[in-house]
């Protein structure tokens, strides 16, 4: 169990972490997902007592992580694939993290064999793929069977088959019990890995709820329309009670209603539909949209990424159900706050 | 030193009811190995639970979710600074760098001593000891154990080792005392044993009538102890400066600053009296003192090394003062 309390972190004009408040439990897997520079990084190094909060606190099971009297059997960390000396051999590396704490040398061995680097035990770390430095931090994380997992970003640089197992292993980590938080920049990837979700941005909390809560809230259905008879068939929707919205370049979005009951109003009302197709809102999109406002490093080419799109989508009918966007941030789990996304946004 | 941890099998079912069954078992080579075998194979396809009415735990209770939680089967020792040493001992070994600087150290010592124990005469040694042909390989090999101090502490920062180092060691203070114990061993081992040799094949070549019989048991202790403190201080300046080029450059200054300046600090009156004890106190002569070049007559080098003492000690005392409170 990982409390974090009012968490911040200035670094001079620069907040870094801005206030985090949330808890990791233990027996699932919490994922820490936030956009580049959202504070993930800086907020797992003061879990760890690497750096010093400037304000709020964060404990483990109740204690700092300076009063761990053996902290790598209560929790393994993998920050980053290169804090190791590219001179060392994994298997020297691991013996010195193993003999810091008192853990046996052959705990070292089991280690390298579960994460498959028995092989290359004797080679130097520099020589490691990206891939190869993040299982040999995996492998340093896991030496103390800690009951606390720490990984931040493990899925860079591993390959798909890397990608699986490290998914795997996090799944059957937490299913014994262990506590685990794991942080991304993929929605993609917590999707698959994580039970809770935390999400950040500029180092604010923008959720804290469920895996399930979230796919619920945000995997929206809808069904694309396009028409040159545009305004009719706006009328005719209206008319039903079927709400259209504008989605830019010419197409209209219904939510709530299926493509045959809007096919069959259209060919009633001899409405000629250049398109009618059944779309499936991303959760990528929906964590761009959560996050669009605190997103640091923009790219600036001049294209309509998905968050572009839903962004310049004007509405039409009734006001979409949902909340506005910009909730204070840090309100309870499963008030929606993503459900807003559809609505409307001033600029980009 | 431990048993292998046995499995645990209660462990193997998930402790809260709304954590999602594994799809699979995870691939066998990746299996969690060993002593966290436990949840493999059939018992990893844990059955569905049932539609769960669970509401996690609530936060406050951490004490309640705990007793669900996983404890390992691995023995909890309190860890203390004997683990500390043995992970630093470790560290210096395992790298080519400590090797090399080492190897290269007592290259110069013990390779220059015998050349100029194979040039001298015995009546040579009338009035120094016989240690004094290690001085001039003391006199560069100083530079291989200030790299070396400065490495101890600064390539782990360079590297980001610091930061899995304080996860695994959060009591900053034991890694930097065990640091500088085993760097302090390592480098006085080499130095005095590199100076003791020189000595024994000196004085069992040279020995006689016409060699003077200078003691020297005191040079090789004291002479260690100078180039070894010279190291510790690289130790701390490279803990501070978190830097290697920059606390090389340092500790550099450090040992050809003194030597270089008194020149022309004596141009002017005013700066004359400063330049006449950076030129008695500056690493180069303080070992000089120590292995008596001057002759029998004059001082031992006690007041150089004491002061290299203070000044090493003041900067460890900062190093450790600095490294608690700062960001890694
Ligand atoms: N040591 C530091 N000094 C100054 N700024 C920092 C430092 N560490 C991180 N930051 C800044 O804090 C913000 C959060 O960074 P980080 O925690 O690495 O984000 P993330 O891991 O979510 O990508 C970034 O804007 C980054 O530039
Ligand atoms: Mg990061």
């Amino acid at each position: 169990m990982i409390e974090l309390e009012g968490l911040t972190k200035r670094y001079g004009e620069k907040v870094a972490v801005n206030n985090l408040t949330f808890t990791v439990r233990p027996g699932i897997v919490t994922g820490f997902l936030g956009p580049n520079g959202a504070g993930k990084s800086t907020t797992m190094r003061m879990l760890l007592g690497l750096d010093n909060p400037t304000a709020g606190d964060v404990r483990i099971d109740g204690k700092h992580y300076a009063q761990l009297k053996d902290p790598l059997k209560y929790i393994g960390a993998l920050l980053d694939a290169k804090a190791m000396h590219g001179g060392r051999s994994a298997f020297n590396h691991l013996l010195c993290l193993a003999q810091s704490n008192g853990i046996p040398r052959a705990r070292v061995h089991e280690v390298l064999d579960t994460v498959g680097l028995t092989a290359v035990a004797k080679k130097k770390a520099k020589g490691f793929s990206l891939g190869m430095g993040q299982r040999l931090g995996i492998a340093g994380a896991l030496l103390g069977d800690p009951e606390i997992l720490m990984f931040d970003e493990p899925v860079n640089g591993l390959d798909p088959e890397g990608i699986h197992w490290i998914r795997n292993l996090m799944k059957s980590l937490a299913a014994q019990g262990r506590t685990v938080f794991v942080s991304s920049h993929l929605m993609s990837e917590m999707a698959l890995t994580a039970d809770h979700l935390v999400v950040i941005g500029q180092g604010r909390l923008l959720a804290d709820t469920s895996m399930a809560d979230f796919i619920r809230q945000n995997s929206r259905s809808y069904v694309r329309l396009r028409s040159p008879q545009r305004e009719r068939l706006l009328d005719v929707l209206h008319q039903s009670g079927i709400t259209a919205v504008e989605a830019g370049g010419g197409t209209l979005e219904v939510d709530g209603t299926g493509p045959e009951r809007i096919g069959e109003l259209a060919a009633q009302h001899r409405l000629v539909l250049h398109e009618l197709s059944p779309q499936q809102a991303s959760l990528e999109e929906a964590f761009m949209q959560l996050t669009a406002e605190s997103v640091e490093y923009h790219a600036h080419a001049d294209h309509q990424g998905p968050g572009d799109a839903a962004a310049g989508r004007a509405p039409s009918g009734g006001p979409p159900p949902g909340q506005a966007p910009g909730q204070a941030p840090g309100q309870a789990p499963g008030q929606g706050w993503g459900s807003g996304w559809q609505q409307p946004r001033k600029g980009n | 030193m431990t048993t292998p941890p046995t499995p645990q099998q209660p462990q193997a079912q998930p402790q809260q009811p709304q954590a999602p069954a594994p799809q699979a078992a995870p691939q066998p080579q990746q299996a969690y190995a060993g002593a966290m075998a436990a949840p493999q194979g059939p018992p990893a396809m844990v059955p569905a639970p049932p539609p769960a009415p669970a509401a996690p735990a609530p936060p406050s209770a951490w004490q309640q979710a705990m007793n669900n939680a996983y404890t390992s089967p691995i023995p909890i020792k309190k860890t203390n600074l004997g683990h500390a040493l043995a992970s630093e001992w470790t560290k210096i070994k395992s790298v080519r760098s400590t090797v090399w600087t080492l190897s290269i150290f007592l290259l110069l010592v013990i390779g220059i001593g015998l050349l100029a124990v194979a040039n001298t005469q015995a009546d040579d040694y009338r009035d120094v000891p016989f240690t004094v042909p290690a001085f001039f390989g003391l006199m560069l090999g100083q530079i291989c154990l200030i790299t070396l101090g400065v490495l101890v502490t600064s390539s782990e920062y360079g590297t980001g080792m610091i930061r899995t180092t304080f996860t695994a060691s959060p009591q900053r203070h034991r890694v930097l005392a065990a640091k500088a114990l085993i760097f302090f061993a390592v480098a006085f081992v080499a130095s005095a044993g590199s100076i003791l040799l020189v000595g024994l094949m000196a004085s069992g070549a040279h020995s006689g009538p016409e060699a003077g019989d200078v003691p020297w048991a005191g040079t090789v202790l004291k002479g260690g102890l100078y180039v070894s403190l010279l190291g510790v201080l690289a130790l701390a300046v490279g803990s501070m400066l978190r830097h290697s080029a920059g606390a090389i450059t340092t500790m550099l200054g450090v040992v050809l600053v003194p030597a270089i300046l008194p020149g022309f600090l004596g141009i002017w009156e005013s700066t004359q009296k400063l330049g006449e004890k950076m030129a008695d106190y500056n690493a180069i002569n303080s070992l000089a003192k120590i292995f008596r070049i001057d002759g029998i007559d004059s001082s031992t080098g006690t007041s150089q090394l004491v002061l290299l003492i203070v000044i090493t000690a003041v900067a460890v005392v900062s190093a450790f003062a600095l490294l608690e409170k700062r960001d890694v």
